[in-house]
């Protein structure tokens, strides 16, 4: 802890703001609504840390970043060794810093926050992060000698990413297999750019590339490839091929034109950049008046999207409160900021369309909160009698996705649950040796933070594995 | 990168490309496509593999222009390249095991029909083919299915073969009786027309459906298509169904989606900002 300042005068420290874009005017563009902080900023933030000696914040973050050291080491102004230490303990700080729900995970158990607001961890990781990827030199990955160990990773997703990075600093040479274009999974498809720049995923794939990690994209593990057929190549596998599958609410009229998945519509927009048509060949359905279904981030990155391609009005309908919505608290306020309307309580019962099978409207009942469920939140009731139609002509769905059964199901010696998400032991091994899974495809829907941690915790497990499996004999069946 | 190695125009908006892809020209069965991704900021859209050789590593795609993508894609010259091909995507062609087979092709999907009766031929199973197009230079793959079977081509003003839909010679073939299975593949009104004709007679009839796609792995729902009253994804539960039971009202109504993008998309297209060329 740096000497400035005595614990007294540490107190006194108001929680720095973060500058943001003004929201009548980012509500019209996909450039990042957060500014970032300023050095000085960032430093007397750090500063306001108590460097507890029982850190009650590192036990709130999923993966144990030692919070405490990189705060102090940011504090002296000594950044490389902050990126240091806080790259050691997660591999994806600008991602984490942006997108992790830091109000109910490490800030909300942090001490600092019992008397005044928490040190804002996220601001600083983000800080920290984006300087390290203007600093690579400064932070350079260690690799370890080569082991002549092959490894695939399946899926590009932070899961995958994080896993392919561990290994390839462990020395094993490292193939990461997407099915999609572009790697990066829902961080380049799902999570808009106004929250998290593609330039990050891309500066941090283009380092795992240095490093060693080669990246094929456009292969479909399940068909161009099987689990079994990798596994005939490679001497260890790790699944992280997430949670892409669409719930739909299965109401009539969700098949008029008009009715998007939240994936879908995100994918549209972000992957293939359907905002920039005619510039871009991907068409969407721009909509003077969207509709999206849920409360989740994936809710209010669709909302927020519509209303940033030109709705004129963007409404979230949700079954529950302002309460329960289970995204993050900083989303749910910048929604409300850039103009995004809220119908609270209310369920869609049918999508209404016209005779050319347009949307024209969602027909939704009222709710009302009654006791509480298995997962601890009240359960929505309908209220009798309570039917209205929202007029819009764009729904989006944004009910939740479930495990994609595309890979699992072409490889039926996988354990699965009764979900369809793998099963996998402590190690994060599936029911098949030397295959791993972890992420989205384990855990269901998630966060990017927890499936990071699978990924690393994997690939710990994955090369103790490989100090004792047996080596292969290739048949080189996998070309690439 | 994909490496066009042949282009061969086939009818006067068919063109075929044999292209560079050998992991999937190894593999693919009947009925998968993939998903073609032209460069950076190219739509993604769906093609089927209509052949394949494994030893030069090269698939074929065969492609009518319809609109932007199709129509940057007829645009590459042997030599140019094509980004991204995933796949093989879809459900392989459910072949049957013994008895005959008749497919239907009508326009384009005379080429999707086309690796249908290959594997039918592997098999073993007589395939009698009916191909048709609207005048002479519209029927493509005559001399390739020819080796696979027995064919009749239909032309709507009668310049070539038969006068007629496809659909009236396979009215006669199905009434002379024999045929076990029907595999018809083309525009959704022939398709239609083709189950209309069997379902009466019982003749189970698998249509290959072209719902508008984007990633083809299940991710996005947007190839939503209803069969027997069920929502059913194309790129992963299809493109095949048992056409009896496909709700073809409902995916025409879908592929107007976009309609006014497309005339949009076109029309920018005609001003000269196509990718042709990739310049
Ligand atoms: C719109 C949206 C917003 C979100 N916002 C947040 C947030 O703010 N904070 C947060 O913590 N979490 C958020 N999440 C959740 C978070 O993104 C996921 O929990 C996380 O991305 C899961 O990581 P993963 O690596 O398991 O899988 P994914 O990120 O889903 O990546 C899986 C990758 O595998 C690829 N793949 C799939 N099948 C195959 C196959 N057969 N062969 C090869 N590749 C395949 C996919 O194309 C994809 O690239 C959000 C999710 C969405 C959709
Ligand atoms: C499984 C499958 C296999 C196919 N195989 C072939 C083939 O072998 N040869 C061939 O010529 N065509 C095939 N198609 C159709 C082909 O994908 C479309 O013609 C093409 O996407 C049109 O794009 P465009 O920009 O040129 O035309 P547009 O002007 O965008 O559209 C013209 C027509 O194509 C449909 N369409 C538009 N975008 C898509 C998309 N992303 N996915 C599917 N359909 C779309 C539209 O609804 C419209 O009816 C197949 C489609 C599917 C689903
Ligand atoms: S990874 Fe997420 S939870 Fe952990 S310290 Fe960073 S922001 Fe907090
Ligand atoms: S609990 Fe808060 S004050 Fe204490 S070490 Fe963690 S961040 Fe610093
Ligand atoms: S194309 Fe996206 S689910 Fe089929």
């Amino acid at each position: 802890m740096s000497e400035k300042y005595t614990t007294r005068e540490r107190l006194k420290i108001d929680r720095q703001k973060m500058s943001e874009q003004d929201p009548q005017v980012r509500n019209a563009n996909f450039a990042e609504v957060n500014l970032g902080l300023q050095e000085k900023v960032a430093l007397l933030e750090a500063e306001r840390c108590l460097q507890c000696r029982d850190p009650k914040c590192v036990s709130g973050c999923p993966v144990m970043v030692n919070i405490p050291r990189f705060l102090d080491l940011l504090s002296e102004g000594n950044l490389a060794g902050a990126a240091q230490s806080l790259l050691s303990d997660n591999a994806l700080p600008s991602v984490t810093g942006r997108v992790c729900p830091q109000e109910t995970q490490c800030e909300i158990e942090c001490i600092r926050g019992h008397k005044g607001l928490p040190v804002a961890v996220g601001y600083l990781e983000r800080y920290v992060g984006d300087w390290a990827q203007g600093h690579r030199d400064q932070v350079p990955m260690q690799v370890a000698p080569a082991t002549g160990r092959r490894v695939a990773v399946v899926g590009a997703g932070p899961g995958g990413l994080t896993a392919a990075g561990e290994l390839a600093r462990r020395g094993h040479e490292v193939t990461v297999f997407e099915a999609l274009h572009k790697p990066g999974g829902v961080l380049v498809y799902g999570i808009p750019e106004f929250r998290l720049p593609k330039k990050i995923v891309e500066d941090e794939v283009s380092r795992l590339e240095q490093a060693g990690v080669k990246i094929v994209c456009n292969t479909v593990i399940g068909r161009t490839y099987t689990i079994q057929e990798l596994r005939a190549e490679f001497d260890a596998i790790f699944i992280a091929n997430g949670a892409g599958l669409p719930v739909f609410m299965n109401v009539p009229g969700e098949n008029f034109k008009g009715v998007y998945s939240a994936n879908e519509y995100l994918t549209r927009v972000n992957l293939m950049s359907a905002y920039q048509f005619p510039r871009a060949d991907t068409p969407v359905l721009l909509g003077r008046r969207v509709a999206t279904v849920g409360g989740g981030n994936v809710a209010m990155d669709s909302a927020r999207t519509a209303k940033r391609i030109g709705a004129e009005a963007s409404m979230i309908v949700y079954r529950r409160t302002r309460k329960e919505m289970p995204a993050r608290a900083e989303e749910i306020h910048h929604a409300e900021q850039e103009g995004i309307e809220f119908e609270f309580l209310v369920a869609p019962v049918e999508v209404v369309g016209n005779e050319k099978r347009w949307v024209t409207g969602l027909k939704c009942v009222r709710m009302k909160l009654g006791e509480p469920d298995a997962s601890g939140r009240a359960r929505p009731e309908i209220i009798p009698g309570s039917e209205f139609v929202i007029p819009c002509d764009v729904v989006v769905v944004a009910i939740g996705t479930r495990a994609n059964p595309l890979l699992t199901a072409t490889c039926p010696e996988l354990k699965l649950n009764k979900w369809g998400n793998i099963v996998v032991d402590e190690q994060g091994m599936t029911s098949l040796p030397g295959v791993f899974a972890g992420g989205d495809i384990v855990r269901g829907a998630a966060t990017v933070i927890l499936a990071m941690g699978d990924g690393k915790r994997a690939a710990a497990a994955m090369d103790e594995y490989l100090k004792t499996a047996p080596r292969l004999s290739r048949s080189a069946a996998v070309a690439v | 990168m994909h490496e066009i190695i042949a282009k061969q125009g086939l009818s006067p908006n068919v063109t075929r490309l044999d292209v560079k892809a050998p992991r999937i020209a190894q593999i693919r069965q009947p009925g998968q496509f993939v998903i073609v991704h032209l460069a950076e900021g190219a739509e993604r859209i769906p093609l089927t593999i209509a052949d394949a050789d494994p030893e030069r590593g090269t698939i074929a795609l065969v492609i009518q222009a319809v609109g932007k993508s199709t129509r940057d894609l007829v645009a590459l010259e042997p030599g140019q390249a094509i980004a991204g091909i995933a796949g093989p995507l879809g459900k392989p062609t459910e072949l049957i095991e013994k008895g005959r087979a008749l497919c239907v092709g009508g326009g384009v999907g005379t080429a999707v029909v086309h690796p249908i009766a290959q594997g039918l031929k592997r098999r073993g199973i007589p395939v009698h083919s009916i191909i048709g197009g609207r005048s002479r230079e519209w029927v493509i793959f005559e001399p390739e299915l020819r080796q696979l079977g027995e064919v009749t081509v239909c032309t709507d003003d009668g310049s070539y073969g038969r006068k007629g839909f496809v659909t009236d010679a396979a009215r006669e073939l199905l009434a002379a009786g024999g045929i076990d299975m029907v595999y018809a593949v083309g525009p959704v009104p022939m398709m239609r027309a083709v189950v209309n004709l069997t379902r009466p007679l019982g003749v189970p009839t698998i249509v290959s459906l072209n719902p508008v796609m984007v990633d083809g792995t299940g991710m996005c729902g947007g190839c939503r298509v209803t069969v027997g009253g069920q929502t059913l994804f194309a790129c992963v539960d299809g493109p095949e169904f048992d056409g009896h039971h496909v709700d073809f009202d409902g995916l025409m109504d879908r592929l107007g989606t976009y309609r006014e993008f497309e005339q949009r998309a076109s029309q920018a297209c005609e001003a000269g900002q196509c990718r042709v060329g990739l310049h």
